[in-house]
């Protein structure tokens, strides 16, 4: 644990000085290829502008958009489905095909794993790949906005992107944590009560804004999603439930109330319940502000 | 051939079939009686010996006791705690029963309630519904009908091609078309789970098999599948312990083999079914009762049946306190806490057991 956050905080280090060397070099950084950035996976050098970008990353896929960067993507994952316009195939993240990727001639592989030497095998093929794992931390999703500005040649359009997202995630802050103050949250993960403490990238939210986490009692093993028993939910009975979901599982209000003793949870009787879609819930993308607006507008209510 | 059959109904015989010791019986149902207490007792959250105590005395209506309990603990208690007390105890039981009735009918002491592929059909159907269903609740609700539906085509295919195989005489033929079928439906899971990479985490907390705090409504869906299972094998009890001397000896005593042996297979398996559907795959459960109890009261299956329903019914209670406890309020799989605590404990057994031999 303690060795793999050196790691990790050694190649932010790493890229932070990429960075700032980059952003020394002035206005020309943004045309100022070959860049080399400094991934989880290691050092990657793109050497010119790419026109043919894979993403295999859903929140990669939504970043790339928000950054303009839209046009020079020429395939997306299954999973990528927002936004909208983003090319979606069949090409899987999770059990990539070398070949199948290969055959979109792309110049840039952006993915969030690197299941079976997805990254070494493309590597044989000359195609750089840029490794962006689930970040634990804003720190760290910013910070691959931020990479993905500066491998597409859309630096500016990042770096306006970060300030924006911070200015507005701010603001709610600022507003909604004296509202916060004393409320506890149970965040569902799915029905079978797997939630996410203050370790996962979602917890950090409710962190941000003051709320206390339920979850946090049960995280001994640290994994940032704990399975909860549902006398614990009970018995804690959070002031705010948020269902994380309601698409994969049809999750709802109403079925939250009938489940055996929920009745009694003060989210239930002031209802309380946030719903969330998944697949904001479980990125770290641009779409966090609206994360952070669903949060404020919940708890302006309560 | 014929001595053996004479040696059952000798009265001198060593393999004829005793009923249940009363100090077995005694023993297998304070068990039970105590997993419950502690079943109920403990929880991830402290109710309190007493204030569980005055809980049950007012709903037992004895005068003069009210329950020292609050509004959201009685909740907890009566909502979520007792049902799953119940529901651990009946699939706990039944599974035992399985792998006790699916033992002696195939005469094979390693096999287990899922040999004949209910596991891997029920696996096949839950993924199917998790993964095809449409996105919701729908697809939530029908998960257990799907799984259920699964097992029972897995569990029809493997006996459709044992018998085409050997026309049902040979037990070693069906269990190794249960093999098949077994791979096969695996297969076809795997790769369905592999298509829909998205809903892997569910799949996988389905596969790792739990009790679930679901209220009284798996309970009630549960039973009546268990109650005609385990009342049609208990009946069928003695047959078992003939059965399991073979065909041919069993055939010889006026036993209609293949009938008996369909029924027995049947009810084992639509039992199972019902408790893979609700609380995924339990594993070891169906072994190590059965032998442990063997192992120690030394019985046949006329004894043996009903005392691993019991004792089944106890383990699984037991492991499932564990599993709610252990890492409190965090949940651990169950399936991983009947292996883990179930086969040191079963290897103690095994090694009393030869050491006494």
């Amino acid at each position: 644990m303690l060795r793999s956050s050196i790691l990790v905080a050694g190649a932010v280090m790493a890229a932070l000085v990429v960075l700032v060397s980059g952003a020394a070099a002035g206005p020309a950084a943004s045309s100022a290829f070959p860049v080399t950035i400094t991934t989880a996976a290691g050092k990657v050098t793109i050497s010119k502008k790419p026109a043919r970008i894979v993403s295999l990353s859903p929140t990669a896929t939504e970043s790339l958009y928000a950054i303009g960067a839209g046009p020079q993507v020429v395939a997306v994952d299954d999973q990528s489905d927002y936004p909208k316009a983003a090319p979606k195939t069949a090409l899987s993240g999770f059990t990539p095909n070398v070949e199948a990727i290969a055959a979109y001639r792309p110049d840039l592989v952006v993915a969030s794993y690197d299941p079976k030497g997805l990254v070494s095998a493309l590597g044989r093929l000359g195609i750089p790949v840029v490794l962006h794992g689930a970040a634990s931390n804003f720190r760290g999703a910013y910070q691959q906005i931020r990479q993905l500005g500066m491998v597409t040649g859309r630096e500016a359009a990042a770096a306006r992107l970060i300030a924006d997202m911070k200015a507005r995630i701010g603001k709610i802050v600022r507003t909604s944590r004296s509202r916060a103050e004393g409320l506890s949250v149970y965040h569902e993960v799915s029905p079978d009560f797997y939630s996410a403490s203050t370790r996962s990238f979602v917890g950090k939210v409710y962190a941000a804004l003051g709320l206390e986490n339920i979850a946090d009692a049960a995280d001994s093993a640290g994994t940032g999603f704990p399975q909860l028993s549902a006398e614990y939910i009970v018995s804690s009975g959070p002031d705010l439930i948020v269902l994380a979901d309601t698409v994969c599982c049809g999750q709802k209000p109403s079925t939250v109330a009938a489940r055996p003793g929920w009745d009694r949870i003060s989210a239930v009787r002031t209802g309380s319940i946030v719903r969330i879609h998944d697949s904001i819930a479980s990125r770290w993308g641009p779409r966090l502000v609206s994360f952070f607006r669903a949060m404020s507008s919940a708890l302006a209510r309560l | 051939m014929s001595a053996t059959a004479a040696k059952v109904v000798s009265p001198a015989g060593a393999v004829r079939p005793r009923g249940i010791a009363p100090v077995w019986a005694v023993a297998a149902v304070a068990f039970l009686l105590g997993a419950i207490v502690i079943g109920v007792a403990v929880g991830p959250i402290d109710l309190g010996f007493r204030g569980i105590a005055s809980s049950l005395a007012e709903r037992l209506r004895i005068p003069g006791i009210s329950s020292s309990l609050s509004a959201t603990e009685e909740s907890i208690l009566w909502e979520i705690r007792m049902p799953r007390v119940v529901l651990a105890a009946l699939v706990g039981g039944m599974l035992s029963l399985a792998g006790a009735t699916y033992q002696g009918v195939f005469r094979n002491p390693l096999v287990d309630p899922y040999l004949l592929g209910v596991a891997a059909g029920a696996g096949l159907g839950a993924t199917l519904a998790i993964a095809y269903l449409p996105d919701g609740l729908r697809g939530q609700q029908a998960l257990p009908a799907a799984a259920f539906v699964g097992g029972a085509v897995a569990v029809f295919l493997t006996y459709s091609v044992g018998r085409s195989a050997s026309r049902g005489r040979d037990t070693t033929t069906l269990v190794l078309a249960g093999v098949t079928v077994a791979s096969f439906f695996t297969a076809l899971q795997t790769f369905v789970q592999q298509q829909n990479a998205d809903t892997l985490q569910q799949v996988y907390t389905w596969i790792l098999g739990s009790i679930p705090s679901s209220g009284w409504s798996d309970v009630v869906l549960v039973l009546p599948y268990v109650a005609i299972a385990t009342v049609v094998i208990l009946v069928l009890r003695r047959v078992v312990d003939v059965l399991s001397l073979g065909d041919d000896e069993a055939a010889s005593l006026g036993v209609d083999v293949r009938r008996v042996r369909l029924t027995l297979v049947v009810a084992a398996t639509v039992g199972t079914a019902a408790a893979v559907a609700v609380c995924g795959l339990i594993g070891f459960v169906g072994i190590i009762v059965p032998h442990a109890i063997r192992m120690l009261a030394g019985v046949g299956y006329r004894a043996l049946l009903p005392l691993s329903v019991i004792v089944g019914a106890g383990f699984l209670v037991l492991a499932d306190v564990i599993a709610r406890t252990a890492l409190a309020p965090a949940e651990i799989p169950l399936g991983i806490v009947t292996a883990f605590f179930g086969a040191p404990f079963f290897a103690l057994v095994l090694r009393t057991s030869r050491g006494a031999a």
